[in-house]
């Protein structure tokens, strides 16, 4: 397969993203990277449960957390996952256009969740005086969750420069495993987020 | 005219020094990033061990003031972390980047870009974490960093560690993913995993190990860089902080992090002792399976390192139960290496003495591993040179001796020269001697009650001889290591360019030229069995059966990106070190970082197509 084959393509194959060695390789490699994710979030996980109740005084998991705001933001969220298989779908069939358009979906959705995450933290520091540094429930607790918004935030920087890169060239074999490795990440972020509302914010409430 | 015929072939081989430099800054081809890893490991093993020295020069006689006690405690420190992270680890992922590939007929790796991104990570994080010694002192929490040790300790010794390790955590991680890849995806047509040789293997498991151990270090480091320079309170008892969570995160990655240091030189051990003893390894499968029960279980023990913590009854005989459940797998490991050599026509070389020496060392360690795992008698043992002298039996014994082997094994593939059997043999005779003085000594040291980390002993308490035994020792190991050295520099000069196959070796590496071309055989081998090579001598003709007919190969491009990345990351994390004292430490911080994230989107936007290597051109060089 020589470099023009690779980028403009007569016809793609069903599954782009893996009809080469360097997508087969991005694939397996993103998974395994998730693999180490994973033992990375449980560990911050281990050491958040450890030191949620070690409030030293200050305000508790059950005064801070409001759990409409949190729900707003996983629905968010989970659409974006959501929206981000529609993307993938229209990527197998070689549409371009909806693919670029279920991924700035994916992205303003992924923007909205944010922004309500900085609400939230801002309203905790100015409202409650909750901060990084008040007590180790706090350390931990933006450790964690901002791990994950960092990972968020991350993930949309990711898209808007591969969407912006391509959104000239159209679909080719040397991207697809681009666009496919965005996605199983975002997915990823996402269920790492049903884990933090479940640890975090429900067991927060009434664990 | 000879003159002049003798000039210009100079010219035509050697290379100015400045595109030799670019070359080794740009590369992405497994092998020049071997030689990277290996330099580097090199420079930090002498660095680790002149530490060493100096410990041993400070016990050698009692009440010792040959250094104060406050350097005595960085010395130890830097001691452990260097020897680990920056001279055993990196040297073993130099073998591995260097031989893998060449043992499942791969041209590269899978992601040659993040090959070179780990290299400089290790070296960079390696250089951060020892500027330490010229910006107002090292580390001197212990190599283990324990809270609230290492966060209450002044200066900003710990803080190097955590930026240090961090860097060269992430480019060990990126290693390991790497490997996996390129072991599932590239190996050569026929290399089913049933066929692979056992070194490959061993890097395989390795790599497991790695990822799933060293996101715990990353997690942990951070808690500690959080606590130390954004005062937060994980460790911080009066706000809640509990210092247990450091030791737990700690050995998660820790205790895998050995099992990391062994697997990939039993692998090497292996490949030794069957082609030294004319047979094939005993017990392939069983040895498969050993490795991956030991590392299974490397996962479940790391609580072993904590029974004095006060985990209770229940706790502590689990982690006992499990730890000397690993003595099972390991022990059929032993049993195998010795059933190759019965029968074998063993062939005593230098690399092959490592292998035999390394044999009852090893098991020493092991069994004073089981003594250590005994819970209530670990109470007794617990922070003495007992514990000392067990886990160097194990590192030295086995690590080191294994790095050693597989450096005199693999050099001829690695640098193109064979090393000079009679300094090999000065080199094992004189470590293995010093060795085994070093340590060996230790156990009864321990356990006459001399406790570690003290820079001083008292006279008259029967510790005396048994100190100076050690120190004596430990020289003979120096004069080991250089001889080795030395050696490594008069083949380079003086010796002669190694054949492809200079063991009678039984494994596809042997194939290749000796170093290989940069894309390793110009058409891939086809394998047909366990130890391939070997299988074509005795039932071919010797040589590997092409798997396709000549055609383009495909390369990727070297890229300085790698390099730049690793800059701004250490740019940022002198930032980091140092914006608790002056705000405007933050221009680093971020600056370091940008440069970094700059260099991650150019190598996002930009195409790396890599480039062909045409049948044109293969045809034309000499055959």
């Amino acid at each position: 397969m020589n470099h023009d084959q690779l980028l403009n393509p007569k016809s793609l194959p069903h599954s782009p993203e893996k009809a080469t060695l360097e997508g087969k390789n991005k694939f397996l490699g993103l998974w395994f990277f998730l693999g180490g994710e994973t033992v990375l979030f449980a560990s911050l996980f281990g050491t958040f449960i450890a030191l949620r109740n070690s409030t030293a005084g200050g305000p508790s998991s059950e005064e801070l957390f409001g759990l409409e705001l949190v729900f707003i933001m996983t629905v968010l969220l989970l659409t974006s996952s959501l929206t981000s298989v529609y993307a993938m779908y229209h990527m197998r069939n070689h549409d371009f256009k909806k693919m670029q358009l279920w991924l700035g979906i994916t992205g303003l959705l992924g923007l909205s969740f944010l922004g309500l995450e900085i609400y939230e933290f801002t309203h905790y520091i100015t409202e409650y005086g909750f901060t990084f540094r008040s007590s180790a429930f706090g350390s931990a607790f933006y450790t964690l969750v901002g791990f994950h918004g960092g990972h968020v935030t991350f993930g949309i920087a990711w898209l808007i420069v591969i969407m912006i890169r391509n959104a000239r060239r159209g679909l080719n074999l040397y991207n697809a495993p681009k666009f496919n490795t965005f996605s199983l990440y975002w997915h990823y972020i996402d269920v790492v987020w049903v884990f933090v509302f479940t640890v975090v914010y429900l067991m927060g409430k009434v664990g | 005219m000879s003159i002049a015929v003798s000039e210009s072939s100079v010219k035509a081989q050697k290379r100015s020094i400045g595109a030799v430099l670019w070359d080794y800054l740009t590369t992405v081809d497994h092998l020049k990033i071997a030689h990277l890893y290996i330099f580097g490991g090199a420079f930090f093993f002498i660095l680790g061990g002149i530490e060493a020295l100096i410990i041993r020069i400070q016990l050698l006689v009692p009440e010792n003031d040959f250094v104060t006690a406050g350097f005595y405690n960085e010395v130890i420190t830097m001691h452990g972390t260097t020897m680990i992270f920056l001279a055993a680890m990196p040297i073993l992922l130099g073998l591995m980047n260097a031989i893998m590939p060449l043992q499942i007929g791969a041209r590269d790796v899978a992601f040659p870009f993040l090959n070179a991104l780990g290299v400089w990570l290790f070296i960079l994080g390696g250089l951060l974490l020892n500027l330490s010694w010229f910006f107002g002192g090292a580390p001197d929490a212990g190599w283990t960093a324990y809270a609230p040790l290492s966060t209450t300790s002044p200066g900003h010794g710990v803080d190097y560690y955590v930026m240090g390790l961090q860097l060269a955590g992430a480019g060990t991680l990126m290693s390991g993913i790497n490997f996996l890849v390129t072991i599932i995806n590239m190996r050569a047509p026929g290399m089913t995993y049933m066929r692979m040789p056992l070194f490959t293997w061993t890097t395989f498991i390795t790599s497991i190990l790695i990822l799933f151990a060293f996101p715990a270090l990353t997690v942990g480091l951070f808690l500690l860089q959080f606590d130390r320079m954004f005062g937060a309170a994980f460790f911080d008892v009066a706000l809640g902080g509990n210092t247990i969570i450091w030791q737990h995160l700690f050995w998660i990655f820790g205790h895998p992090e050995v099992y990391i240091l062994i697997l990939p030189v039993f692998g090497a051990f292996s490949e030794i002792f069957s082609t030294f003893s004319k047979k094939r390894i005993f017990g392939y499968t069983s040895m498969i399976f050993a490795t991956m029960l030991i590392a299974f279980l490397g996962f479940m023990v790391w609580a072993h390192h904590m029974f004095t913590v006060g985990m209770g009854p229940i706790a502590n005989t689990i982690f006992s139960v499990a730890t000397m459940a690993i003595a099972v797998p390991t022990g059929i490991k032993i049993f195998n290496w010795l059933a190759t050599m019965w029968g074998g026509s063993v062939k005593l070389n230098s690399a092959m003495m490592w292998a035999i020496g390394f044999i009852p060392s090893f098991t020493i360690g092991g069994m004073t591993g089981i003594m250590v795992a005994t819970v209530a008698a670990d109470y007794q043992y617990h922070d003495t040179y007992f514990v000392i002298a067990h886990f160097h039996y194990t590192i030295v014994g086995g690590t080191v001796m294994g790095i050693f082997a597989g450096l005199t094994y693999w050099w001829p593939k690695i640098f193109g020269r064979v090393l000079n059997e009679t300094l090999g043999q000065i080199t094992f005779w004189t470590f293995f001697i010093g060795f085994h003085m070093t340590f060996f000594i230790q156990h009864f040291l321990g356990l006459m009650g001399m406790p570690r980390r003290y820079w001083v002993f008292l006279e008259d308490q029967g510790l005396d001889t048994g100190n100076l035994i050690s120190s004596i020792g430990a020289f003979l190991m120096a004069v080991g290591v250089i001889v080795f050295i030395i050696n490594a520099i008069y083949v380079w000069l003086k010796g002669e360019k190694a054949a492809n196959d200079p063991w009678d070796g039984r494994t596809l590496e042997w194939t290749t030229a000796s170093p290989p071309e940069h894309y390793n055989w110009k058409q891939t081998p086809l394998i047909r069995g366990l130890d391939c090579l070997w299988l074509e001598k005795t039932e071919g003709n010797g040589k590997m059966i092409p798997a396709h007919p000549l055609k383009d190969i495909h390369m990727p491009n070297g890229s300085i990106l790698p390099f730049i990345m690793s800059v701004g990351f250490f740019i940022a994390g002198l930032g980091f070190i140092y914006q608790t004292d002056n705000k405007l430490w933050y221009i680093a911080l971020f600056g370091g970082m940008a440069i970094s994230l700059l260099a991650m989107l150019v190598r996002s936007v930009q195409d790396d197509l890599g480039h062909y290597i045409t049948k044109e051109e293969l045809k034309g060089e000499a055959e």
